[in-house]
């Protein structure tokens, strides 16, 4: 059987259920492919066992080259490439400069990690995505697992597990 | 599961489920346009258009066009300049500074609020970019880029120049703050829809599928953007007071000025929510989301903004008297007594006395009350900067070069300009937009509505 194709959905309406039910049908061996949900459920990620997102380490590193590039540019500008007495100061006028660095720092660190999250994410114009079910952006949470990726038990098995862990509609679906 | 205190009033009210918030706030969209909205775009589209041609004069005939003179060299536009930079601070505020003090009743009224501050920092933009006299040379002037002057650089010395680095990135990281914001919602109406609109807002939605990896990530660079915008949008007042503060004209060269003006700042801005908000709760019928509990918080900003800048008045009258410097002492006698009297009691009644009122119960529960108010903070605050501008220059060092100042028709036409921008693009965002975050009420729905309480 072909993978990514054919799916068991578990559609879920409350996210307190949809909590325990991701727990209980991984604990009874089924590999879920991922959830859908109309808002963030906090603690979701902690029990499909996802890894903590990197973002912030990104967001850190863009952050230090803005701090980096900003003070390399004005002191090439104005330490170096033509020095001038403004108001008696330093040529290197490191505290003037901290505006600017500040400034350009979160610039750099905002759209650094904005952009890594919209190419992690496959976030763009014109994406097509693979909606399971058109209420995931409404008011359901939709649970899919790949049947292709659960040889090992039965499809009737699997509806059974998600039926007990408190779905309300067990559903299939399959993309061309 | 969370649990919030069965003490506080519930958020969303009248028992709404997550389908009637998807369908409350998406009926905006996607119905037909009412004629209520027809008007009220073609006033602010009519404004924006008589404006332009104040705007066409000055950058056609150049800034002589103004009222100003050899010792008033800002007035309006400074004033303008700050006054809707001001305003444009609430917004960012209340999705990040909220945000991380884990206020859950920011999430029905960032969305407006992060628009109104986009819109708000483009009429800003406005002024500094007119002031130059020659805009298209402006570049030049305010970036560093290299050119056939040697290359001479900008002066990274100056307030000026900290303030076009404070103003743009304030501007482009809230529009992307806003828009990671309004991701999932064009999701929901892509959904929800057929034909054109599935296509455009599919577009809008950047293909987003609500995987749980997705929001995963969209919460954390959420709460990464909100640390980054926190600082962001205390430096960005900080340094527009810095224009000011760091000269020697004195009445403005003061040590207080970054704090009273993020203060101010941040009054004028929730006032503006306010009013922008009270109409379009009613327009668009969204009581139950943007509730009295709402509207009476930011009513408790507004009294404690208030209030700091209140005793920053005080405070630089007394340090003016302490300071022992008289051209120091006359700027604030003058303010006060002089011939523009009228603007400082105008500012101090406004912005010091008016919302005292708020104290009441009675007066900070009333739509009417709140709405007039939130006017009349506003009116305050745009002679708040009209008097730090224009009273400390109009009495210089040199008493024969002393002088008054009176706007221009064009002045004034600039003026409406930003005015009929800044609802001209509200009202298409009201129409076009969801409103209200969808995603991020659903998420505090459960544990704050008053079904589960039950």
């Amino acid at each position: 059987m072909e993978r990514d194709k054919n799916f068991i959905l578990g559609v879920y309406d409350d996210e307190d259920v949809l909590l325990h039910a991701v727990s209980e049908v991984r604990t009874s061996g089924v590999k879920i492919h991922e959830v859908y949900t109309p808002y963030p459920v906090h603690g979701l990620e902690d029990v499909l066992g996802y890894k903590r997102s990197r973002l912030p380490i990104a967001a850190f590193l863009f952050g230090l080259l803005g701090t980096t590039l900003a003070l390399t540019m004005q002191l090439y500008m104005m330490r170096f490439d033509w020095p001038m007495i403004i108001g008696g100061k330093d040529f290197a006028a490191i505290p003037d400069f901290i505006p600017v660095t500040f400034e350009l720092t979160v610039l750099l660190a905002a759209f650094g990690m904005v952009g890594v999250f919209m190419i992690s994410s496959d976030l763009k114009p014109w994406a097509q995505p693979r909606i399971f079910d058109l209420r995931s952006t409404d008011d359901k949470h939709i649970m899919a697992i790949d049947i292709a990726n659960n040889t090992s038990m039965e499809v009737a098995k699997i509806q059974e597990i998600l039926k007990s862990s408190g779905a309300t509609e067990v559903n299939n679906k399959s993309f061309e | 599961m969370q649990v919030t205190s069965s003490v506080r009033e519930p958020l969303v009210t009248g028992g709404k489920t997550y389908h009637d918030v998807t369908h409350d706030v998406s009926r905006q969209v996607e119905g037909k346009p009412t004629l209520l909205w027809f008007l009220a775009f073609l006033t602010a589209a009519g404004t924006l258009a008589i404006g332009l041609i104040a705007v066409t004069a000055t950058v056609w005939e150049g800034i002589g066009m103004w009222g100003l003179n050899k010792t008033i060299g800002w007035a309006w536009d400074i004033t303008n300049f700050v006054w809707w930079v001001g305003i444009g601070h609430a917004g960012t505020l209340i999705s990040a500074v909220l945000l991380l003090f884990r206020q859950k009743w920011r999430t029905s009224i960032n969305r407006a609020a992060e628009a109104m501050t986009i819109f708000a920092v483009i009429c800003a933009a406005m002024f500094p970019v007119l002031h130059m006299g020659r805009p298209w040379l402006g570049a030049y002037w305010a970036l560093p880029l290299p050119n056939t002057f040697g290359s001479l650089w900008v002066n990274f010395n100056s307030p000026l120049l900290w303030d076009v680095f404070a103003i743009s990135t304030y501007f482009s990281v809230s529009l992307v703050f806003w828009y990671i914001g309004l991701i999932p919602d064009f999701a929901t109406i892509r959904d929800r829809a057929t034909g054109l609109r599935k296509v455009i807002y599919g577009g809008l939605s950047f293909g987003w599928d609500g995987a749980a990896k997705t929001w995963m990530r969209y919460e954390s660079v959420s709460l990464i953007l909100a640390g980054l915008a926190t600082p962001l949008v205390l430096s960005v007042h900080t340094i527009v007071s810095f224009d000011f503060a760091t000269s020697v004209i004195p009445g403005w060269h003061t040590t207080i000025f970054p704090p009273y003006f993020v203060a101010g700042a941040i009054f004028s801005g929730f006032a503006m929510v306010l009013t922008l908000m009270i109409i379009t709760r009613k327009v668009f019928k969204l009581e139950d989301y943007i509730t009295m509990t709402h509207i009476e918080l930011m009513n408790i900003v507004i009294i404690i903004t208030g209030s700091i800048v209140g005793i920053a008045y005080i405070t630089e009258f007394f340090i003016a008297w302490y300071s022992g410097v008289e051209a120091e002492q006359y700027a604030f006698i003058n303010r006060a007594t002089g011939p523009y009297w009228w603007a400082y009691w105008s500012m101090m009644t406004c912005n010091v006395i008016s919302p005292q009122l708020f104290w009441f119960k009675k007066i900070r529960t009333s739509i009417i009350a709140t709405f007039a108010l939130s006017i009349v903070v506003n009116i305050g605050m745009w002679f708040e900067r009209f008097v730090i501008i224009v009273t400390s220059l109009h009495r210089d060092y040199l008493p024969s070069s002393w002088a008054m100042f009176y706007p221009s028709i064009t002045d004034i036409g600039v003026y409406l300009f930003t005015f009929g921008l800044f609802f001209t693009l509200f009202f298409l965002f009201a129409k076009f937009f969801p409103v209200i975050n969808m995603a991020e009420v659903k998420s505090v729905l459960k544990s704050t509505s008053e079904k589960v309480r039950k």
